[in-house]
């Protein structure tokens, strides 16, 4: 169910990112789309009662069912990227703001400089 | 009309992905997953080749030595991989600088004036807030957590200061400073692995006991160097978005 959830987040952020015009709303739907595929990477790695894949004095063996560890540092790594990407794009979008005096994409125009 | 053709679009193109995994023998439904058919169970057992059992507290020496399996995989079987992750995280902060950056800055007005309360209860948080990033990544290897999340912590406690304070500035040379030094300890480490040792980042340090603190060899060596890099490139981030051309 929660793999279905995460598709649908992804289409969300899909839907955004087709329709809006505005840099900013852009930038988040491309957010959104990017938590959709990090939870759905995640889901393939849930295991069913399963706990997080560290070893402690409770659970100090592999015994006791642990999830899979390796989506979560692929995800890790998306993240990292993710948060390069957006402070990239909302840099742009304020160089767009301060050159156009809008973040709405309909609005600029080209006699505009 | 756009939106609706968009609508369509997203919906056939959901319910096809929802059709090819259904249809895929390969795609395990929820919850259902068997770690005994994937390679992340060598992962977790420490040891590629052979058959071990690992016991928190009394396994010596093993293959990686963190007891975090997660932190086992980035910083020390795919380490490589998290350089260029360092990388890209630099090149964006780069990008940023080239994009936002003037030669004279000023801090960018807030509308509001900070009252006394403000500024000191942000700097008692400050504290707080600091010590808690910096236990993160010294536990990395042990407990959830490590250099990305502490990393943003002290980047997100210096944000703080900035947000309740409109006269406030860090210093910005030091900070790239900082983030040179990280970034090239970091390969200056995976070149003495390198040409002393066997290979690129290898783990050339005792590993340890699992679940000490001061175990796994040269893991909590990388894991702060990249929390110090991280902090001190979204520090440096912030400082660019909440700075202006001074005219």
């Amino acid at each position: 169910m929660l793999q279905y959830t995460a598709i649908a987040l992804m289409m969300v952020g899909l839907y955004g990112l087709l329709t809006q015009r505005n840099v900013i709303k852009i930038i988040i739907s491309l957010n959104v789309l990017e938590i959709g595929l990090n939870i759905f990477i995640i889901s393939i790695g849930y295991v069913q009662d399963g706990v997080a894949p560290i070893f402690t004095g409770v659970y100090s063996t592999p015994s006791v069912g642990f999830v899979d560890p390796l989506p979560q540092a692929l995800v890790l790594t998306a993240i990292v990227i993710g948060v390069g990407t957006t402070a990239l794009g909302l840099a742009l979008a304020k160089n767009i703001y301060n050159k156009y005096g809008t973040y709405d994409l309909d609005e600029m125009k080209e006699g505009q400089l | 009309m756009k939106r609706f053709l968009a609508f369509v679009l997203v919906a056939v193109l959901g319910v096809l992905i929802v059709l090819s995994l259904n249809s895929n023998s390969l795609f395990v439904p929820y919850g259902e997953t068997d770690l005994a058919n994937r390679v992340s169970e060598e992962y977790i057992d420490r040891s590629v080749t052979e058959e071990t059992t690992v016991i928190y507290g009394e396994s010596i020496d093993l293959e990686s030595g963190p007891a975090n399996t997660v932190t086992a995989i980035v910083a020390d079987y795919r380490s490589f991989d998290t350089l260029g992750e360092v990388t890209v995280l630099f090149v964006s902060s780069l990008g940023v600088a080239l994009l936002l950056g003037t030669l004279s800055s000023e801090r960018m007005k807030l509308n509001f004036k900070p009252n006394f309360m403000l500024k000191t209860g942000s700097r008692l948080l400050f504290g707080v807030i600091l010590m808690t990033g910096v236990y993160v990544i010294a536990h990395g290897h042990l407990t959830p957590g490590g250099g990305f999340p502490g990393g943003t912590m002290i980047a997100s406690s210096i944000l703080l200061l900035y947000l309740s304070d409109d006269s406030f500035r860090t210093k910005v040379k030091s900070f790239k400073a900082l983030e040179s030094v990280a970034g090239s300890l970091y390969v200056l480490l995976g070149l003495v692995g390198l040409f002393l040792f066997d290979y690129f980042l290898v783990n050339f340090l005792d590993n340890g006991v699992l679940g000490d603190l001061f175990s796994s060899g040269i893991i909590p060596i990388v894991y702060s160097l990249i929390g110090l890099k991280v902090g001190s490139e979204i520090s440096g981030i912030i400082d660019h978005f909440l700075t202006e051309e001074r005219v």
